[in-house]
């Protein structure tokens, strides 16, 4: 049997000489930090919910029927009457939330480690970019199921929109196809759903990857291993801190896979609307144009960007403020590399003013997601009794706001200025096993 | 204790925490919120779902669909065979793969009661067991309305209140001087006691929870199972890695 195998490699390796040297490259000759803590699992579950998506979107697919006569129907048709198509679905809409789950802590890793900075901007703005698709698509795929709140949601957010000055209404029209959400635009993102955008998010997950392999990894000491002296078991000319991706990281991230899994199978078997938050109430009654949600919010992974559009006032007779806002909330992410100007790259090593700043970015970012999610509006009352909630609301929204745009503000000035007091880095890694 | 066992142990609380955290934070939507009664529904009792349906289709399907479900189904769900359903369930002489709909043509219920009955089917889902099952106790006598009756959960409903024979009728204790009902009297038994008439709601309740989600026994059914095979996958990964991983220092 070794010998047929080794036959086909002869025969392929024969005709693509490049086969299994890029193969080598990318995973047993790919040497990565041996230090990689708890962080370094979200890149590979990123990709695992990916796969998740695209194979359960494919059976999906075969059901749903794309018209606003047909959508709300077909899905409980899936629900229903296809064989396990409950399981399916389910999987879809969990691996949906989880990939923005997986996708803001893998983010996070980067920023808490530096990963972003020189000379790794490019995987950084790479992943950004697919941060934004991944938040289209899944905008997209809300919509689909034809619920009211898929309706409602698709109408809100499109109006965005709208505020744009001259072209607004034009622009909207343009995008829906139609004066509202219809058939139209339900035809438009299912064919940008389930093809235009996971073309791109496959394309870009690929340059990112390569971006990644052409620099290295980052680590949790932010310490570059190219750097530090050379020579492991494997290779003498390659980095003494590196081990091979391919067996050591595919088998340390395989348990990172099967905890991923057990609880992501917790939420499909035992609690697959997690009390509202994955699948909405609203959305189990059928789009109607004529009857209003009692409370029109977007999903939970789109809150904190939604909150800084209902923050933001208009001024000057136009609304295009908060968007501007919301749009820029995005925006300041992108040019991470370019607001920290510091030269050390990992928190560990970092001063206290980044770290505090982190902290308070980080309540900010959870903060204004209380308040896109409805539960400042819950809350406010309960603690404070019987105060203006608009008043108080705004008032915490705001302030989140300004906190999160702060936090941009201040690190760059306090790296700019070379405020930050660092401790030293260590020459090569340290095991925090 | 090694340091790989810490790294694990953390691995577990911090996945626990977060999880817990996310919980949590649910609204309060779900259950009890709104001053709703609590329904104590639960689809895997199966008694109860079939007492449910019965109720169902003595009293509710005359006007309310269920357009998602079908006879066979129910068979299949609730062990019951093909002739207990077709006897016992099947009044409209639908066929036994047939969805549930109602006789009652919506265009004219729509003018008899001013709003045509809805389908059922996904009622629970949207507005949660508790809400059903407390509407379903809330029904009371209104001479004001314009069908005698009228509900504290949704008020000025437009129903009737069809199960009155057996909890009996209810009236209203106003708050002195307003509009606004203080609390629900039975003013004549029906005939079921208060007790039994919870329990019955409770069942029809469960029923109609099924009936928004009938994968939900198939969930329950397979769910144990999967998290036990991952659990045991996620162990042989372990003592994987952690081979792989012991010439690493």
């Amino acid at each position: 049997m070794a010998n047929v195998f080794t036959k086909i490699g002869d025969w392929v390796t024969e005709r693509a000489p490049n086969m299994m040297p890029m193969y080598r490259k990318h995973m047993t000759e790919y040497y990565a930090p041996k230090n990689f803590n708890l962080w370094y699992y979200f890149g590979s579950l990123a990709i695992v919910v990916l796969i998740n998506q695209i194979v359960t979107g494919i059976f999906l697919t075969m059901n749903y029927n794309p018209s606003a006569a047909g959508a709300f129907d077909s899905v409980q048709y899936i629900m229903r009457d296809v064989e396990w198509g409950w399981l399916i679905r389910y999987m879809h809409s969990t691996g949906a939330s989880l990939f923005f789950v997986v996708v803001f802590l893998h983010m996070f890793r980067g920023i808490m480690y530096g990963s972003y900075k020189k000379p790794r901007e490019l995987v950084w703005l790479l992943g950004m970019l697919i941060f934004l698709v991944l938040m289209a698509e899944a905008f997209m795929g809300y919509v689909l199921p034809w619920g009211n709140m898929s309706f409602w949601g698709a109408k809100v957010i499109v109006s965005l929109f709208g505020t744009i000055p001259v072209i607004g209404s034009t622009l909207v029209e343009w995008i829906m196809g139609d004066f509202l959400p219809a058939d139209a635009t339900l035809n438009r993102f299912f064919a940008l759903h389930v093809i235009a955008l996971p073309l791109v998010l496959l394309l870009l997950v690929v340059l990112h990857i390569a971006a990644l392999h052409e620099v290295g990894s980052n680590n949790p000491d932010g310490v570059e291993i190219k750097k530090g002296p050379k020579g492991n078991r494997w290779d003498a000319l390659k980095p003494a801190d590196g081990i091979p991706f391919h067996p050591y990281y595919t088998v340390k991230d395989l348990v990172g896979v099967g905890f991923f899994l057990l609880i992501a199978a917790f939420i499909i078997f035992f609690a697959p609307t997690f009390g509202g938050w994955f699948l909405e109430h609203d959305n189990s009654i059928m789009a109607n144009n004529l009857v209003t949600p009692a409370e029109i919010k977007p999903v939970w992974y789109f809150t904190p960007f939604y909150a800084i559009v209902r923050m933001i006032p208009s001024l000057f007779g136009t609304a295009v403020w908060g968007v501007l806002a919301m749009f820029g909330a995005i925006a300041v992410l992108f040019l991470f590399p370019w607001f920290d100007r510091g030269q050390v790259k990992s928190i560990r090593y970092r001063g206290t003013g980044y770290k505090v700043a982190l902290g308070v970015f980080v309540i900010a970012f959870l903060g204004l997601g209380a308040v896109g999610a409805g539960i400042t509006a819950e809350v406010i009352p309960e603690w404070f009794g019987n105060v203006d909630l608009t008043t108080w609301e705004n008032a915490f929204g705001r302030l989140m706001t300004l906190l999160y745009f702060g936090f941009f503000a201040f690190l760059w000035a306090y790296t700019h200025f070379g405020w930050e007091k660092t401790k030293p880095v260590p020459d090569r890694v340290t095991m925090h096993d | 204790m090694t340091k790989r066992q810490i790294t694990m142990k953390h691995f577990l609380s911090s996945a626990a925490l977060a999880l817990g955290l996310l919980v949590g934070t649910m609204p309060a939507h779900a259950e009890g919120e709104g001053g709703l009664l609590k329904s104590g529904s639960d689809v895997r009792d199966q008694a109860s779902l079939q007492r449910g349906a019965r109720l169902f289709f003595n009293y509710c399907v005359g006007c309310h669909s269920l357009k998602y479900v079908r006879y066979s189904r129910i068979a299949e769900d609730l062990g019951l065979s093909e002739q207990e359903v077709m006897q016992n369930l099947d009044f409209t002489g639908a066929r036994f793969d047939d969805p549930i709909v109602s006789h009652m043509p919506p265009e004219s219920a729509g003018k008899w009661f001013g709003k045509a009955p809805p389908d059922l089917s996904l009622e629970v889902s949207a507005k949660g067991a508790d809400w059903v099952y407390t509407y379903l106790n809330t029904f009371y006598l209104d001479p004001k309305s314009p069908i005698g009756w009228n509900n504290t959960t949704l008020p000025n409903a437009a129903m009737p209140f069809p199960l009155w024979e057996l909890q009996g009728m209810q009236t209203a204790v106003m708050k002195p001087g307003t509009d606004e009902v203080e609390k629900l009297e039975l003013t004549k038994p029906g005939k079921l006691t208060p007790a039994q008439y919870q329990q019955a709601t409770r069942d029809l309740t469960s029923f109609l929870e099924y009936a928004s989600e009938p994968a939900a026994l198939q969930r329950h059914h397979y769910g144990i199972w999967v998290l036990l095979f991952l659990a045991f996958f996620t162990l042989l990964a372990a003592m994987l890695k952690k081979e792989y991983w012991k010439d690493v220092h």
